[in-house]
């Protein structure tokens, strides 16, 4: 069978898996006695391990088999957990992801071996009693595979379905005696079963029945709303199983002697070793109707979808244009209702491209758990608003610059324990990890409550790396101070690590978040913490912008950057250092003037009395662009120049308006 | 077909010489629309344009040949070109005609030719008394040129 078509499938599903293992891991870490939790890594590694099965993925099999030795014995409290078996899963995990990783990449497993995981978690197992590994070993085989008695809880199930009018029957399956497949044929058979109703048991045990530890026989319980001949027909209709022999089990047959039936509910919750393949089963069917519900889409076609939408805004605004001119009243009334829809649309698919930040988020408690064992560090990550929805392409880019600042967090601002202890904090340092919306951008903060930085450490460090000079050091505030990290070329060695505890490849996070039109800001007090600001806006390809004249070339400023707009009178304006300026609000603002900076020939504002200054902040700064003239918000689609005018300073890309004429958007990150 | 390729070429004029650019990499000959500038830009792009809701930049050759200056007339034009996945105009004096060029009729560029810089030229097509300048367009867009 061709298994491409499902390779796709497998690595999505099992990136999935992985990730919820990786966060029950931790979970567990933190209650090793939580079956709930144990249970879910059983499951999660039961469905790896039929997945790469059916795939051919022996080492993950393989791997993902002895996992579930172990987490069984852990289940059956024969084992408990430990560091070194937390340790151990979490290398487990590792190589599952590595596999999944290369199998993406090219199809195959690659050439890791699992073998020396694998001796660990035997060393694990052995660790226990040595008659209880002769008995469990023994004991698979030797399970009496003929009869099958229901316990206290299946009777209780059993009768529930009777009572709510389904049928339920105990199947009894001989395989043909040359079958070479068992396990497979079984799973057909429960494939089959499945359409038409549950199995709430087997013998021997499902997992026994994958291993192929039964001889030609098994047995299943099926509750269904079918009846017999229905599902006999089917059962017999698969090659190579010789007889199917039916039971129909009648409540008159069920012994409820010790069992009422209001115990059943709470009997799935704390009899999780019972109720395992009842799980299974009810898991299966979570996923059908979840499939039915979601699709997976190509981002190429999202992005396609996006693209047609921007035209239709284009469209529209031109549209809007000539409804102005017109005094045909319908025209204006289909003209606005246009605009609805096209806004409808819009907002449509730019939801269907949001993925919640927890993506991204997700990896790090791994991460911080691996840094702070490194370090010898006790850190408590904290984490909120994993729910805040981000457009895809933020998402993919946005992890790497959060791993910097994380690192950083840990590595330098956190403490040690003895530091910490001294200075009459907690010896937990505390890594606080927040995303939430704030208006049309979406904030991501990184605090720690560790040494804070120490400015007058940084700008020693610029001086001597010759970023600034010994005067301009001095007469540097706070916020300058802290820019100074940002900049390329402070960071690079890691000498300034050991002085300042900061500044690992800051340039690189910065230049990153900028290009996603974010900004970054730090805030920090010396011995308490620092606070590391990512402001990202909430979509990239379309947004509300300020349409302005400078002499006769028409630009757009994007609204969420504008903070007011003001007229201010020429006379007022002073030189301070060769730096225009003004004061507005009791505050000296820079101003721009944005005809000379574009070389605009024919602004009408160098003869002007009377100034119009659109007020533009980049994070605490503000600078006011003096503009001709206004010409009122505009919802623009973002273009790119193109990779011939890549690079362009002062421009961050074009639009086109409703005319058809081509208008530049400012980028005024660069200007400030 | 790979008999045929590049013996064709769309041939305009700039000055008093006739050019010619390879036929396979032109996309449409437009006539003159409004340019919008864009700041900070190589002298010789004269700015961008809106091509079907792509923006598209836009390089006076002229300029870029270091030639005197024209006012644009009724005849100039614009060739849209494809060249390594990047769409860009060039503004001409006027576009003229589709012209075959045999492979035999298109000689090394001499060594002292024209007004224009060398590396640009990738031949000269010779058809009856007429001499045509053969552009390599992936020269003329490379940024560094």
């Amino acid at each position: 069978m061709d298994m491409n078509q499902y390779l796709e499938i497998f690595i999505e599903e099992s990136q999935e898996h992985l990730q919820s293992l990786n966060q029950s891991l931790l979970g567990l870490e933190t209650n090793p006695k939580d079956m709930k939790i144990l249970n879910e890594i059983f499951r999660v590694a039961h469905t790896i391990k039929g997945m790469a099965g059916t795939m051919g993925y022996s080492k993950m099999t393989n791997l993902t088999h002895q996992m579930e030795n172990v987490l069984d014995d852990l289940r059956n409290g024969k084992i408990d957990v430990s560091t070194f078996m937390i340790d151990v899963l979490f290398e487990c995990l590792d190589f599952l992801e590595n596999s999944v990783n290369h199998i993406a990449g090219n199809g195959t497993e690659g050439n890791a071996s699992a073998d020396e995981i694998i001796t660990k978690l035997n060393n694990i197992l052995k660790g226990k009693a040595t008659q209880e590994v002769a008995v469990t070993e023994l004991k698979a085989p030797v399970i009496d595979q003929g009869i099958m008695k229901f316990n206290q809880y299946d009777n209780g199930v059993v009768a529930k379905a009777i009572e709510q009018g389904f049928n339920v029957f105990k199947v009894k399956i001989l395989l043909d005696s040359g079958c070479m497949l068992k396990a497979a044929r079984a799973f057909i058979v429960f494939q089959t079963v499945e359409r038409y109703g549950e199995i709430i048991k087997a013998v021997p045990k499902v997992e026994d029945i994958e291993d192929e530890n039964f001889e030609n026989e098994f047995s299943i319980a099926i509750i269904s709303l079918e009846n017999e001949a229905v599902i006999r027909k089917e059962l017999e209709s698969i090659s190579e199983i010789t007889q199917v022999v039916f039971e129909k089990i009648e409540i008159a047959d069920v012994d409820l002697s010790e069992t009422n039936l209001e115990n059943v509910t709470e009997a799935e919750s704390f009899d999780p070793s019972q109720n395992e393949e009842k799980e299974a089963t009810e898991d299966s069917h979570n996923k059908k109707s979840k499939t039915g519900k979601t699709v997976r889409v190509d981002i190429d076609r999202l992005d396609n979808l996006m693209n047609l939408v921007s035209e239709l805004i284009i469209i529209k605004t031109r549209l809007e244009g000539v409804g102005t001119d017109n005094t045909n009243q319908d025209m204006g009334e289909a003209v606005e209702y246009l605009e609805r829809i096209t806004t409808n649309l819009h907002d449509a698919v730019m939801k269907v491209r949001m993925v919640p930040i927890e993506r991204v988020f997700n990896r790090f408690p791994r991460m911080v758990r691996d840094l702070s064992k490194e370090l010898n560090k006790d850190i408590d990550l904290i984490m909120s608003g994993e729910e805040t929805e981000l457009d895809r392409t933020v998402i993919d880019e946005i992890g790497d610059p959060l791993i910097h600042l994380i690192r950083n967090s840990i590595d330098h601002g956190i403490e040690d324990m003895g530091e910490r202890v001294k200075r009459g904090k907690s010896s937990t340092g505390n890594l606080y990890l927040r995303a939430y919306q704030d208006g049309n951008s979406v904030v991501i903060e990184v605090e720690d409550d560790g040494n804070g930085i120490d400015l007058s450490k940084v700008r020693k460090k610029a001086v001597e790396k010759g970023i600034i000079n010994k005067l301009e050091a001095d007469s540097l505030d706070e916020k300058s101070s802290v820019e100074l990290l940002f900049k390329p070329g402070f960071s690079t060695a890691d000498k300034v690590s050991d002085i300042s505890g900061r500044g690992v490849g800051l340039d690189v996070v910065k230049t990153k978040i900028e290009s996603l039109n974010g900004i970054v800001e730090v805030e920090t007090v010396s011995g308490k913490g620092s606070k590391f600001i990512i402001r990202l806006p909430l979509t990239l390809a379309i947004i509300q912008a300020l349409m302005v004249t400078i002499g006769n070339e028409k630009y757009a400023i994007p609204l969420n950057v504008i903070r007011d707009i003001t007229t201010i009178d020429a006379e007022t304006i002073r030189n301070i250092h060769g730096q225009e300026v003004v004061l507005n609000r009791n505050n000296v603002l820079p101003i721009i003037r944005l005809n000379r900076v574009l070389d605009v020939e024919g602004s009408m504002t160098e003869e002007q009395k009377e100034m119009t200054i659109v007020v533009v902040k980049k994070g605490e700064k503000h600078a006011g662009f003096i503009v001709d003239n206004l010409i009122g918000q505009q919802e623009i689609v973002i273009k790119t120049l193109g990779k011939y005018l890549s690079g362009i300073r002062y421009i961050a890309g074009a639009t086109i308006l409703g005319d058809g004429q081509v208008a530049l958007i400012i980028d005024t990150n660069s200007l400030i | 077909m790979a008999a045929n390729i590049t013996n064709k070429f769309v041939v305009f004029k700039l000055e008093d010489e006739e050019y010619g650019i390879d036929i396979l990499r032109v996309k449409e000959i437009k006539e003159m629309i409004r340019i919008t500038r864009v700041p900070k830009s190589p002298s010789f792009v004269r700015g961008v344009i809106n091509l079907r809701g792509e923006v598209i930049p836009v390089i006076d050759l002229r300029k870029k040949f270091d030639m005197s200056q024209n006012i644009d007339t009724e005849s100039t034009r614009i060739i849209i070109v494809l060249v390594d996945e990047i769409t860009v105009g060039l503004i001409i004096d006027t576009s003229s005609e589709v012209l075959e060029i045999d492979k035999e009729l298109i000689e090394e560029p001499p060594a002292t030719i024209a007004s224009i810089d060398h590396s640009y030229i990738y031949g000269i097509g010779k058809v009856k008394e007429r001499l045509i300048i053969l552009l390599d367009v992936s020269k003329i867009i490379s940024i560094t040129a």
